[in-house]
């Protein structure tokens, strides 16, 4: 008995740790690549790759450098965010299995396979020419590597630039370099036109993001998604709470959320099928009416699979925010 | 020995340190927190609630819905949950003569898990509303399930509690299955099974209260049976108990009393099995102290517990269930080391 509490606790902590834990490994993989569209990286330094269709190629993931002999046809993608770059750059047509967790583009092909926690057999029996993961667990790289099987981590991005070197890097890794620059142009555009038309100084608005409820996890605005936010001049109310956690993401006492009065409140777990947390719900807990956002009806339902992943999608969750902000601030 | 017995405190005066350490939690608890609220002002608010006792407080009206609102059910549901999961404790210590037993055994913890984990999972939007009940409800099934796979092995406490590990672990490995199955529902999960008294309200005290009442005054008036079948169950026999009838109805409530406390605050461990053992150390080894004297420490263990977890970090918070033994073991060690033994 002693020993099964013993071994949750250890999962459950780690459990909590994967987002932190993912954010600091994408520190690494930020200092290792280069943003996409730059020419400075590798393969992209000679001039047929710059096409983005010669091979082979050798890209520099967060594992180290991967070589890629050939154009690959039979791609695995065990990440939902890699899964959707793998679409937009064009690669969709390679990819012959995505993991459980992956639903979007509608129709992608769906499996079993889970990317927390992979079975290497279950991998190789789809025959994958390439991998991709966002971590390197049950000894993924290794494993697979004894097979011949590329594989590329592509962690949790700690800043957009790394979102964006993601998805350069993807589409050099499956020859559609050019298209990938493409994706990452549009999102640049479309990211700044949301925060002209928003604004980029609010120095009076605060916002709680809401990771979870019960305990109520947040984001501080030296995270990813607080930088995102922090495009528009937003300040976090867990940033009170930075030295508590070195990932970024505080477990918040909940008379302090009340007590720090945020103007918005973006809820990341909202998915009412899923029993997320809606602004209804969050509207009528004790004692929140107290607070201005719930007041101001500016308790935001975000789409939770787009505010938790770091691909194509995001310029979709910055007009969200930019809507929001754009009503607080009138 | 005799040093020991000097050392043990008779029965007023260990109540009157239990009730004083219960109450002296409580304040101190209502005084603290994230919100800063100042300390005077809160305490003239809560004068004011007194009935016939009026006083004017600066408090403005989000302190107040800070204070009455999160604080102070947030409170209430500690000092119920630790007094529930103490004097489960207590009782199975009893029932099975065997000093590491705790509340969350027999199955309880295990089914509690499966039980949230089920709900989480595939309840969908439901979910969030169904874990308490789904919670309760699994608890109460793993004891059952325990319980009967036990009484089959034979009437020993022994073979109970080895069918109790055993059907422990084949909940949690059904609900380690469960969750793989749907990884998106990890953390939620997770959450739950760390335990937790963050978003504690008024209405669940409420619900629970009930089930404490008539769990916690059943175990209380078995303090004298228990007391007689610690001597073993041919001498309780001859003493004219029957060890099985007790045994049943002790476990029963003990189970009724876990379910509650874990409806509402997911598993916290190391307080159903530590507090008995203080109170023993302190007040001698009868379950007619014990079981009480378990039920207010346990209260106030777990109050100042949460008060640890709510602002050691503020405004962040730790999980509760890390300073309960992070605290609590060295705390237990000293007082194992100062005192002396106790049979259970």
């Amino acid at each position: 008995m002693i020993h099964f509490r013993a071994s949750t606790r250890t999962l459950a902590l780690a459990a909590m740790a994967v987002v932190s834990a993912a954010d600091a490994l994408a520190g690494c993989a930020s200092a290792a690549s280069t943003p996409a569209g730059t020419a400075s990286s590798p393969a992209a330094s000679s001039p047929a790759a710059a096409a983005g269709s010669s091979f082979p190629v050798t890209v520099a993931a967060s594992n180290g450098s991967v070589t890629i002999k050939a154009k690959p046809v039979r791609i695995v993608s065990l990440a939902p965010t890699a899964t959707e770059d793998l679409y937009a750059v064009g690669a969709g047509p390679q990819v012959v299995a995505v993991d459980q967790d992956s639903d979007y583009p509608p129709g992608v092909p769906v499996t079993e396979l889970s990317g927390l926690t992979p079975n290497l057999e279950a991998i190789a029996r789809y025959r994958p020419d390439l991998v991709i993961s966002y971590q390197n667990a049950n000894g993924l790289v290794t494993g697979l590597g004894k097979l011949g099987i590329p594989v590329l981590i592509e962690p949790a991005a700690a800043t957009l630039a790394d979102a964006y070197a993601q998805i350069g890097q993807i589409g050099q890794a499956t020859g559609h370099l050019t298209q990938a620059r493409r994706v990452v142009a549009t999102m640049k555009a479309q990211i700044a036109g949301y925060v002209r038309q928003a604004g980029a100084a609010h120095p009076g608005l605060t916002y709680y993001w809401e990771l979870t409820a019960n305990p109520f996890y947040s984001v501080t605005s030296s995270t990813f998604i607080g930088q995102i936010v922090g495009l528009f001049g937003l300040k976090s109310i867990a940033d009170a709470a930075d030295k508590a956690s070195d990932g970024g993401y505080p477990e918040l006492s909940e008379e302090y959320i009340i007590k720090a009065q945020p103007r918005i409140i973006f809820l990341a777990d909202n998915q009412a099928a899923d029993g997320g947390q809606t602004p209804a719900v969050v509207s009528k807990r004790p004692g929140w009416s107290a607070i201005p956002a719930v007041q101001d009806h500016e308790v935001i339902g975000l789409n939770d699979d787009i505010a938790s992943r770091w691909g194509p999608r995001l310029p979709q969750l910055v007009a969200e925010i930019a809507q929001a902000v754009e009503r607080a601030s009138g | 020995m005799t040093s020991t017995r000097g050392r043990r405190l008779r029965p007023v005066w260990a109540y009157g340190v239990a009730v004083a350490f219960l109450v002296a939690a409580t304040l101190v608890s209502a005084l603290v927190g994230a919100a800063d609220l100042n300390p005077v002002a809160t305490l003239a608010a809560l004068a004011d609630r007194i009935p016939f006792v009026h006083l004017p407080s600066s408090l403005d009206s989000l302190d107040r819905a800070v204070l009455f609102e999160i604080r102070l059910p947030r409170i209430t549901v500690a000092i119920m949950v630790g007094g529930l999961l103490s004097v489960a404790g207590a009782g199975y210590q009893g029932v099975f003569r065997n000093p590491l037993v705790d509340s969350g055994m027999l199955g309880a913890s295990a089914g509690a898990g499966l039980g949230a984990t089920l709900a989480i999972v595939y309840l969908g939007s439901a979910g969030p509303s169904a874990v308490p009940v789904a919670a309760f409800a699994g608890s109460l099934a793993g004891v059952a399930i325990a319980y009967l796979s036990g009484a089959v092995g034979g009437s020993g406490t022994t073979t109970l509690l080895l069918a109790g590990v055993a059907v422990g672990l084949f909940l949690t490995a059904v609900q380690t299955y469960v969750l793989q199955r749907s990884t998106q529902d990890l953390q939620q999960v997770y959450s739950w099974l760390l335990g937790s008294l963050s978003g504690a309200t008024w209405q669940q005290a409420g619900e629970i209260a009930p089930y404490a009442a008539v769990s916690v005054a059943i175990v209380l008036l078995h303090g004298r049976q228990l007391d007689v079948l610690s001597v073993g169950d041919e001498e309780a026999r001859a003493l004219g108990t029957h060890p099985g009838r007790v045994r049943l109805i002790v476990v029963a409530a003990c189970a009724l009393a876990a379910a509650s406390a874990v409806a509402v605050s997911g598993l916290i461990g190391f307080v159903g099995i530590v507090v008995p053992h203080v109170v023993r150390r302190l007040a001698g080894p009868s379950y007619r102290l014990v079981l009480p004297l378990s039920l207010l420490t346990g209260a106030g263990f777990l109050v100042l517990a949460d008060t640890l977890a709510r602002t050691v970090v503020s405004p962040a918070e730790l999980p509760i269930g890390v300073v309960t033994a992070l605290v609590g073991s060295p705390v237990f060690v000293w007082i194992l080391r100062s005192t002396a033994a106790v049979r259970t």
